[in-house]
């Protein structure tokens, strides 16, 4: 119960504090990796309607092409990552936990991967209109995780009155630093790019917020926004789920986002450090997303550290990259508290995706796994950062009491940052069970 | 990598980090928390304290394990609740309690208490006090018969009722009791001796534990030094002892005010009976009280209030067991209706009505 917490400013209510396991890759340069020898492109990489491939088998494409267009408004194209040859729009396995269609491209060993194709229109000229299509074109999602179509987000804020640009540079999950190396290399890229989503959301401030674990970027950003009034640099709590759109807008502005509603309702839109330093570098040069930075790391891993890769590329290839120790107990395609852990090394990256941790065993040794009855400690009631009451969510859930959940507990809030799973004493998977529960009260709904 | 070696990975669901303390950790620093306290008490009343400590934890351990095996469940001792349970109700029971009838109260306590509702997290009331309300009932006698503390021989002497034969009503021991006394021993804890007598014992007196009472609620310091180890460690709820704290000086404090010659101070009222081991050990179980911020504060001011209340208006002198009962029962309700606002929600949300 943190006493103190109540007296802190720049951060929300609840929340916890893991182990952030950042050390190992946050001090090295982002390098780059090779091209491997086969890109997997999933139609199906961001929130919304799958893009809809316009290459066929045999098809030469160069770096930078479409390959595949948006269908409709919540949707972007793809662009190839490498000039190379189509081999095949093909069911592959990917860390969704499901097969779908994605364009398989073998490159072409030879190419120098230059970006042949782009699409370059001026950005000084351009209305607001031109500049959401120019965004939409770059095929461009949340990089933080969640894979948002970002011209999509940016275009909300024509029904609502939005003032504020909220850069999320917290990166809360623990191991992840891409977002870190991003602002310390990049900061220039990152400055345009909120520029250019200044422009498309027609808001007059901005603020880069940080958590304090990182102020070295902090500092850094402030020394180039000097004499800068209107794009302000603020530090925020380390603590997880900070990162989350919800919890960064209640600690930067205080302002509580309706329950059930966007960002945009409280006037603010929020995009990830990676998607605008990404913004800043493709609108000017016409580029479409091809490629993006992910932290690679892990305890047996022999060289961690963030690197470019082309979208597509596969664990496997990583793997054998940056090279491997002992016995491997399991993939995250992500940040440990979210994301989904993967049995394939034919599983490709994807443009939502920021990482990739490999870990040799589970990283804290319960005393043991075994799954005790809740015996109603409060833990997670303390934790939850949407004040739900997870303990009788899950005794619910336990008894099938779906409706209930949904009714009176408000299961839809739940955006399953996995707090209540972290500090249960019990090791009970209350996300999991409120993941089912919120399916099958879809199933029943549909 | 070798592929060829590696072992089939594992998959597991989100997220794939946890918190280092788990069930089995809480309840063991709950049980090293509680051993100074017993240790004390053994210390001040000797031999039938140790007796008694003994039999009823084993007691506690044996009542679990028979019903694991009748129900065919597998083992849960290893949990250490019924070990808990055990400690806790013999410190609330005289320490020259006959034997048998301490084993009374803990198969009551394990069965009724917490066999009865589904083991582990689904009892209602708190196990410990169900066997203490049971032989309170039952035994009315014994139970408000009390030794003197730190008297000469408790480390070569039993006291003539701990080894009552059972099913046997226990010898009288006021006479015994004389002998061993090292003043005049009046017999009666320092809450009858206030509220039949209006005599009032030394603060520093209940601090140390140097009065009658039961085992393991004669010494306020150590209950509370244990207390406190464990909610630095987080195995506590801090608010819950703080607000039962509170209810008990506030209520008791404007009683004095209005009456100070009746009346005991509210110092009095905090450090006497069983208030803080209830407060601190009792109250705190996880399993029987709210979880909700809002829930968390009604049920500590509750039992702080009720505490007083049965203590100057009742017809008891010690009243925290009955509180702490009370509010445990009314804990699934007070979580019902003080469900804590959704983030982003502008009403509270709605009650169940069903």
């Amino acid at each position: 119960m943190g006493l103190f917490s109540l007296f802190r400013k720049n951060t929300f209510s609840h929340g916890i504090h893991p182990p952030i396991y950042k050390s190992q890759t946050s001090q090295v340069p982002i390098r780059r990796l090779p091209f491997p020898r086969k890109l997997v492109l999933p139609l199906g990489q961001h929130f919304g309607a799958p893009s809809e491939a316009i290459v066929h088998k045999g098809q030469e494409v160069v770096r930078g092409q479409p390959i595949a267009r948006a269908t409709g408004e919540m949707s972007v194209p793809i662009h190839a990552p490498a000039s190379g040859i189509i081999k095949g729009i093909e069911l592959v396995l990917t860390s969704r936990g499901f097969k779908e269609a994605a364009i398989i491209i073998e490159p072409y060993e030879a190419s120098t991967q230059e970006v042949l194709w782009t699409e370059y229109s001026d950005p000084e000229l351009m209305d607001r209109d031109q500049l959401l299509e120019a965004i939409k074109n770059t095929g461009l999602v949340g990089l933080g995780g969640a894979a948002f179509p970002a011209h999509f987000k940016k275009s909300v804020s024509f029904d609502k009155k939005v003032d504020t640009l909220i850069v999320n540079g917290s990166e809360c999950e623990p191991f992840l630093t891409c977002d870190h190396r991003m602002m310390l290399e990049h900061p220039a890229c990152l400055v345009r790019g909120i520029r250019f989503a200044m422009k498309a959301t027609d808001t007059y401030k901005a603020i880069i917020g940080i958590e304090d674990n990182k102020m070295d970027a902090v500092h850094l950003l402030e020394q180039h926004l000097k004499g800068v009034d209107d794009i302000t640099v603020k530090a925020v709590e380390t603590k997880y789920p900070q990162g989350s759109e919800k919890m960064l807008i209640k600690s930067l502005l205080g302002r509580e986002v309706p329950a059930g509603g966007l960002p945009a309702d409280v006037g603010v839109i929020v995009n990830n450090v990676h998607t605008l330093t990404s913004l800043g570098r493709l609108i000017p040069s016409g580029e479409g997303l091809t490629e993006r930075v992910i932290t690679i790391s892990g305890p047996g891993v022999k060289n961690p550290g963030n690197y470019w890769v082309p979208i597509g590329t596969t664990i496997g290839f990583i793997m054998n990259q940056v090279g491997h120790d002992g016995d491997i107990h399991e993939f995250i395609m992500g940040g440990p508290m979210m994301g989904p852990a993967v049995s394939s090394l034919d599983t490709p990256i994807t443009k939502g995706c920021s990482g990739l941790l490999v870990l040799n065993e589970p990283l804290i040794q319960q005393e043991s796994k075994k799954i005790w009855p809740c015996i109603k400690c409060g833990r997670c009631v303390q934790a939850c950062p949407m004040h739900l009451n997870p303990s009788q969510l899950g005794l619910l859930a336990a008894a099938a009491e779906y409706e209930e959940m949904a009714e009176n507990y408000s299961l839809k809030h739940c955006f399953e940052c996995g707090c209540c799973s972290y500090v249960c004493p019990s090791n009970i998977p209350l996300v999991q069970y409120f993941r089912i529960a919120k399916a099958i009260n879809r199933e029943k709904a549909a | 990598m070798k592929m060829s070696e590696q072992t089939p990975v594992e998959l597991r669901t989100t997220p794939h980090l946890h918190a280092p303390q788990d069930v089995v950790d809480i309840m063991r620093n709950v049980v090293f928390a509680i051993l100074p306290i017993a240790a004390w008490s053994v210390w001040q009343f000797g031999l039938s304290a140790l007796l008694l400590l003994v039999t009823v934890t084993t007691t506690c351990l044996l009542t679990e394990r028979l019903f694991n095996a009748t129900a065919q469940q597998p083992n849960t001792l290893g949990d250490y609740s019924a070990v808990i349970t055990g400690l806790l109700l013999a410190l609330t029971l005289p320490p020259a309690f006959p034997l048998w009838m301490g084993v009374v109260a803990a198969f009551v306590a394990m069965a009724l208490g917490k066999v009865m509702f589904g083991g582990l997290g689904m009892n209602v009331f708190n196990p410990a006090l169900v066997g203490r309300a049971f032989v309170q009932a039952a035994f009315p006698v014994a139970i408000t018969t009390w030794t003197p503390a730190l008297f000469e021989g408790r480390f070569t002497q039993l006291s003539p009722s701990t080894l009552t034969a059972p099913f046997m009503i226990p010898p009288s021991v006021s006479e015994w009791n004389a002998s061993v006394a090292i003043d005049a021993f009046t017999g009666a804890t320092p809450l009858a001796l206030q509220k039949f007598e209006h005599i009032s014992t030394p603060t520093m007196d209940l601090m140390l534990g140097n009065v009658a009472g039961s085992s393991g609620e004669t010494s306020a310091l150590i209950i509370l030094a244990c207390g406190l180890y464990l909610a630095f460690r987080n195995m506590l709820d801090w608010r819950i002892p703080f607000f039962i704290m509170l209810g008990t000086v506030v209520t008791s404090g404007v009683l004095y005010l209005l009456d100070p010659n009746t009346n005991p101070d509210p110092l009095f009222m905090l450090f006497s009976g069983g208030l803080m081991l209830g407060a601190w050990f009792m109250a705190t179980d996880m399993v029987g009280s709210p979880v909700t911020p809002l829930g968390v504060m009604i049920y500590g001011l509750f039992i702080g209030i009720v505490t007083v209340v049965i203590r100057v208006y009742g017809g008891l002198s010690e009243g925290v067991m009955y509180a702490i009962l009370l509010a445990n029962a009314a804990t699934p309700l007070i979580d019902q209706y003080t469900k804590p606002r959704v983030f982003g929600e502008v009403k509270p949300a709605r009650v169940n009505k069903s």
